[in-house]
This record gives structure tokens, sequence and C-alpha cells, in this order.
């Protein structure tokens, strides 16, 4: 390992994939802010943990900024209106990009309502406490903006008995058509810094790495260029690979360390943020105020005005894919990348938090297509690229007789993060990531019923 | 017939894209890197040879066809691996094999080799191997029977034995050897006379293919060559060859070096006799060999050491055969004691 190091050219795990990066499309282009869509749909349950509770109620007015509903529970954040306008319901069911339908506080804008932020109130950083600082991301209702929505503030409170020493900062961007990040990061530097900044004070973390892919040196010396030098902060490359953005990955490529399996990054004193999460901070913190808005990609082959858009959230698809020139009889709509994204069954779904970006296909492509699938032929290419080393041909082959639970007990199922790679290579175009969905989904059932 | 609606919107789970490789091409492509051996042994041995490949190319056929209809299974002769098994096997057999009896091999290579466990991916053995071994205990006298090549009019004639009717006794070829052969022709291949006079042929030879075996495994530089392609479009695992020449070294330089009389060197062993085929195309039939990379270097050097252990120690001249069915066999063996260690693995995991 070590030797293979001397001769590496940047830094970078085992395994993984080169897919396509498609990010031409947008990379080039600014971010633009998009205008308010007549009506906006904000679910309530759009991060990991319990659904926030709503504070409004159907008639009222609301004002841009405002929160409309509090954290429901720790593991929760409370929601923000996004525009300015009137309250029309608080339960009504929305379709999601994950499937089932979930209540929603449903707002009808105002029509030419300002753009501008009314709310919240500055406050000093350098002179609040810890608990404060944790207090006050939780306020903003800020959750990890790279795709997996997990409440931010979670992580700033390690559990007894372990430290934060390192701050991991995401900005790899390892899945294919998405910019959005590396726009923040050329854009945003100030607010990159002052939010990590902010957490490192929250976290008591001695030092803070932000970890670029090497497609985007431009943004590493974009940030390189505001850093002192020796200061806590430091910015490095790391090696374009898929997928490079998964938090135990980047660890691995930064640190050489491993998160233990079926454990966290906080078990080796590391948390992992996303730079859109700290551009994010940098920017509502200081004014305390809420997370309205985020820069979502939209791009892929059906889309005739690809960009980076700063969308409020809660904007239907429907609305933004208008915007960006889309037609409305695209094939396919991808929620987040392609490699881990969700495709939506309905353009009814609205953008939320942990959307990264839209990736519209408009007819089926040579990618795309729906190949045959033929038998397992052992060939071993799945084994020379999951990022966790596991044996995903054993496994598709035990999903196809239903042994799920040998999956999990002998083959370490649950390690799998389902990043597709697998998937991705294999020549049988065997569906092995969706195998090991299902596997996980009913290997939780049957414990749920045991229990 | 979904088209009726107006727009279809697709569902489907992630990834949601496809590196652009498949089976078939996969397949294809071990096909193209076995046609210039092909063609090699075509013009080294004439049209028995042709006829040869030809044989074992439609009874190969035929029969996957046949146990595709006899099970139900939709015909999965596209996807090349049976042509694949078929060149295989052609080139495995002595140039004057008769044709009945390489037809008879096709059927067992594929009947039992493949198709009775279910088919592409679900073999356990080399198909084409096994054909091979089936008709070694059948007719081992046919399968002994070398003849020269590169003998005038090649092109027109047939080796007398390619053509011997069914259940008949093939015709005797020592006669025809006699009259066609250049002098000093005695049917025997290099391993073999090294292995009882002790006689060994100039490595120019065995690169080129210019001495006596089986229709493709004479040149091992052109055998060499087609597998360096598949290594280099990633369709062939480049582990398992190297391993295979580690074990074969392993056993051979030792020997050699203690007496170079008895024993030839390493290079010799491995550019006669099938091992060079065997090690390139056969023991990398992905199918059958192992996937980690412990497994793989495992399985190449059991591979190598057992070759070189039936060549110089058992009653056989040639031993790839039987050591890439014996480790076939314990190829799952050999996976299941080298699971990868997983990303974050604890040490009390490897216990449970």
């Amino acid at each position: 390992m070590g030797l293979f190091n001397l001769f590496r050219r940047t830094k970078t795990f085992k395994h993984g994939v080169h897919p396509m990066a498609h990010k031409e499309q947008t990379a080039h282009l600014a971010i633009k802010r998009l205008p308010f869509a007549p009506k906006m749909v904000i679910p309530l349950a759009q991060h990991i943990g319990a659904p926030a509770a709503s504070l409004v109620k159907p008639g009222q007015e609301v004002v841009r900024g405002e929160p409309i509903a509090e954290a429901g529970g720790f593991v929760s954040v409370p929601m923000h209106a996004p525009v300015t306008g009137i309250v029309r319901s608080i339960d009504h069911l929305v379709p999601t990009a994950a499937g089932p339908k979930t209540p929603a506080i449903v707002i009808d804008t105002y029509e030419a309502s300002t753009q501008e932020v009314l709310y919240g109130l500055e406050q000093d950083l350098e002179t609040l406490p810890r608990e404060a600082l944790i207090k006050a991301v939780q306020a903003s209702g800020m959750v990890g903006l790279g795709g997996a929505a997990f409440p931010s503030h979670v992580k700033l409170l390690p559990p007894e008995g372990k430290s934060i020493e390192t701050l991991i900062i995401n900005g790899c961007e390892c899945e294919p058509y998405l910019t959005c990040d590396h726009r923040v990061m050329l854009e945003q530097t100030d607010k990159l810094l002052t939010g990590i900044r902010t957490i490192m004070r929250a976290t008591g973390a001695k030092r803070a790495i932000i970890g670029v892919e090497d497609n985007k040196l431009d943004a590493v010396n974009a940030i390189r260029e505001k850093l002192p030098e020796e200061g806590a902060i430091s910015c490095e490359a790391v090696e374009t690979k898929y997928p490079q953005g998964a938090e135990k990955m980047l660890i691995n490529s930064l640190l050489g360390k491993e998160v233990p399996s079926g454990g966290l990054p906080v078990d080796i004193g590391v948390a992992v943020y996303n730079v859109g999460t700290m551009a994010q901070l940098g920017d509502l913190i200081p004014n305390s105020r809420g997370l309205i808005e985020r820069v979502v990609t939209v791009s892929g082959p059906g889309v005739s005005k690809p960009g980076n858009y700063l969308v409020p959230i809660g904007t239907p698809l429907r609305f933004l894919m208008e915007q960006a020139g889309s037609s409305s009889d695209a094939n396919e709509v991808i929620v987040g990348g392609p490699m881990m994204g969700m495709t939506v069954a309905s353009l009814d779904v609205p953008v939320t938090k942990g959307v990264s970006g839209i990736v519209v296909f408009e007819k089926e492509d040579e990618d795309q297509k729906n190949r045959p699938v033929f038998p397992c032929i052992k060939c071993g290419a799945c084994l020379d690229v999951c990022p966790i080393n596991l044996n995903p041909s054993m496994l598709g082959q035990l999903a196809s007789v239903r042994q799920y639970e040998v999956m999990e007990s002998d083959y370490h199922l649950k390690d799998c993060f389902e990043c597709g790679c697998c998937s991705y290579v294999c020549p049988s175009n065997i569906p092995l990531t969706q195998y090991f969905r299902i596997a996980k989904a009913i290997n939780r059932e049957a414990k749920a019923v045991a229990a | 017939m979904s088209k009726k609606q107006k727009k279809v919107v697709e569902i489907r789970t992630s990834p949601h894209l496809k590196k652009a490789i498949s089976v078939d091409q996969i397949m294809r492509n071990v096909v193209y890197a076995l046609l210039p051996i092909c063609a090699w042994s075509v013009y080294q041995f004439g049209i028995s040879a042709l006829a040869l490949i030809l044989v074992t190319t439609l009874t190969c056929i035929l029969t996957e066809s046949l146990f595709c209809k006899l099970s139900g299974r939709p015909n999965s002769v596209s996807d090349y691996s049976v042509i694949i098994t078929a060149l295989l096997l052609a080139l495995t057999l002595p140039p004057g094999f008769p044709l009945w009896m390489a037809a008879v091999a096709g059927f067992i290579a594929i009947g039992l080799g493949k198709s009775l466990f279910g088919g592409l991916g679900y073999n356990v053995m080399n198909p084409a191997l096994v054909g091979r071994a089936f008709v070694q205990a059948a007719f081992p006298v046919a399968i002994t029977t070398w003849t020269p090549g590169f003998v005038t009019g090649r092109f027109v004639e047939f080796i007398p034995s390619t053509l011997a009717m069914p259940f008949m006794s093939p015709v005797n070829t020592d006669v025809w050897v006699k009259q066609h052969a250049l002098d000093g022709f005695t049917g025997a291949t290099p391993l073999a006379l090294q292995k009882f006079e002790h006689v060994t042929v100039d490595t120019m030879d065995l690169l080129t293919g210019t001495v006596a075996g089986s229709v493709g495994e004479t040149s091992a530089l052109l055998i060499f060559v087609c597998g360096l392609y598949l290594v280099f479009r990633k369709m062939m695992d480049w582990r398992i060859p190297a391993a295979i020449f580690a074990g074969v070294t392993l056993i051979t330089l030792p020997l050699n070096m203690i007496n170079p009389e008895l024993y030839p060197t390493p290079l010799f062993m491995i550019l006669t006799g099938g091992l060079m085929l065997g090690a390139m195309f056969m023991a990398t039939d992905m199918v059958v060999s192992p996937m980690t990379m412990k497994g793989v270097l495992l399985y190449g050097v059991v591979i190598g050491v057992l070759t070189a252990l039936i060549r110089l120690f058992g009653g056989l001249t040639e031993g790839v055969m039987y050591a890439i069915l014996v480790a076939n066999a314990l190829s799952p063996l050999i996976a299941s004691v080298t699971q990868p260690k997983i990303y974050g693995a604890q040490k009390q995991e490897a216990e449970s």
C-alpha cells in the first residue's frame, strides 16, 4: 500500500470506476437564480430522522425566510418559508422522489414578491459558545446537501468518549453531470471558508482538509489562494474516480484510514461535510437565517438550457425543468446523479434539501438501453471495482436464490452502500445493486417482524 | 406497445449508467483472438485441421441448440461462448483425429460439460477440456497419433485417419506418414521426445510451431500474442497465465538445476505441449476460475505445479488438461478460502 502511494500522482482509494463525466455541459456556467414557482411544496420529511412539525395554519401569511415548521426531535431540522405567500394546506400528501407520498406544507407564492430575505438577525460567531453554535446550525435547518440530507448539527456532537480531530470537506462531486459543488467552490469560496471555520469551532477539530477531485483544479487553486500558508485548513486534489465522494472513500484517500465496518467516521475522529453545506452555513449562520434555497445542477441530454440554478426549496420539478428548457416528454428524470440518484414517477416532486441535481434523458441512449441479462460468468469485474472490497458476484448469486440472510451474515451485505459500481461494470448486465437493495429491505422487514 | 401512451417515464433504480461492454462482446473477442491460431493450424495441417474445426463448431452449436430446446431455455448460441468451446476443443485434438470422434467430443463438451449444469456461467469445468478428457479416455490411440505438418498436398488431401468411419478402427497412418513426412519425423511430440529419448527440441521450433502436436498447440509464440490481445482489451486475467508459468518454474527450475540431463528447463516446459494454449485460453475461462486476487494466484500456481508434476513424474507426457480440470474442481474451494477482506474489517469479525 505504502509503495503504491509513492507512484501515485494524486491521493485516491482502491477500486472504483471511471464513468464518462459529462460535466462540460454545465461546469463553466455561473450559478443563476431561479424565479419563484407559483406554488411551493415543502415536504415535512425531507431529511433523515424525525419529520418536522408544522408551525403554520392554512390561510396564514408567511414571509420568505420565516420558520414554518420546527424540528421534530434531536435528529430533525426546522423548515423555513422559501417564498412570501399564503399557506394553502399543511397535510396535503405529495409525491417524493423516494416513492411514498408524504405530508407537505403547500404555499401559494405572492406574485412579484422579492427574492431578498428579510428575515434573520446578525450574530457574532466569534463570541457564540459551542452549544449555541450547534443550536444555531440546527435552527438553520441545515442538512447534508451532498444528497444524504442528514441533519448537520447531529454530526457536531460526537458520542461520549469520542472526539472529532479532523474535518473533511467533500468537494469531490464524483457523480457524472453534476457541477453544483464545483460552482459553489469557485463562486462562494469565502462563504465556504467561513462555514468551515464555524464548524471547526463547533466540533473542536484541529484541522480541516478540503478534498476535491483533480478534474476541478481551478476550484483547488481558488480555495488555496484564500488559505493562509500552514493554516489549519488545507485543500487537497484527489483522483477523479467514482465513488471518490463517498465519505468512507474520501477518508481513505486523504487520511489513509478506514472507517470500521458498521461504524461511523467519528469512530476514527473524523466528520465529513459537503462543500455546499459548508458554503450555505457560512452564509446562513452569521445572519441566523434558515436554509431556503440551494444550488441544483440541471443537466443531461434532455435539457436545452442546462446550468446551475439557485433553486428555492419546494420548487416543483416541472417548473424547474420548464425554466431549464426541458421537454416534459422526458423519458427519464433522475433526481441526484445518474450513479446513485432516483428516477421520479411524477414531475410534481419538489426540489428538497438533499437534491443536488436533476439529470434528464429524453430518449434511450446507448448507456441507458436495457440490455439482455446473461448469467454471471464470474469474470470478477465487480470484485475489481467494489470500493468496499465485497464480493458482489457471490452476493448476486445468493440474491438470485433468495439467500438474503447468508448475504448479510457471511458476505457483508450491510457494508454495501449501493454506489452502483458493480452494476455499472457487470458485462452480464445483472442488476446487482438493485438486488442488494431488495435484499437489505427484506432483511430489515424480517428483523422487524421478528422483533 | 407501451408507445400507445404519449409519455413513457422510465422508473428504474440507480445506477442509471452502464459501461458499454457485455458478455457477448467479451466472448466475441475471445473468438477473434482464437482465429489466428485456427488459421495457422489450417496452414500447418491443411484441410484436415479445417474439417476438424468445422465439425466441432457445428456439433457444439447443434448440441447447445438441442439442449436449450429440451430445457425450454432461450437459444444461447448467440452469446458466442459455444464457439469458444468448439474452437478450443478443435485446437486440442491431433490433426488427423477422426471427424466422427471430434463430433463425439463436441457433443460431450457442450452436453456434459456445460448444458447439463445449466449453460453459460453454471458449468464447473472448462467444457472444451471435459470433451477432450472424454475422448482421451474413449479413444486413447487416436488421440495420441500425431501426423506431421507442412505436408505437400495438405490443402487438397485429408490425412487418412480423418475420414475414418464411425465405430471402425481408424486407418493406420504409419504408411501415410512414411510417404509424406520429412526425414526423421517420428510422430513424437517434443514432450515425448524429451521424456523418453531425452532429445530437447530447439526453442525456435517450439515458438514457431514446426513440431508435432495437437492442431492448435504448436506455435507458443502465436498463442501468446493472441492472448496478449485479450489482456490489452482487459478481457482476460493475465494473472492466471503468469501464476501458471510461475508454478511450472517453481517445480522445474530446481530439478533442472540438479540434473539438466533428465529434467528440462522451465522455458521448455512452458513452450511445449498444450501449456501455452491451456494457460492463455482455458485456465482463464472466467466461469471456472476464482475471482479474488489471492484466489487467482493460488489457482494458477496449482495448475502450473500439477502440470509439471504430471509431465515429469506421471505416466503421461502431457498434463495440462488434467491439471486445469483438477484446478477447476478446486476453484470453489479456493474461492471460499480467499474471500476478499472488506474495507474497515474488524479483527473480531474475521473469527465469526
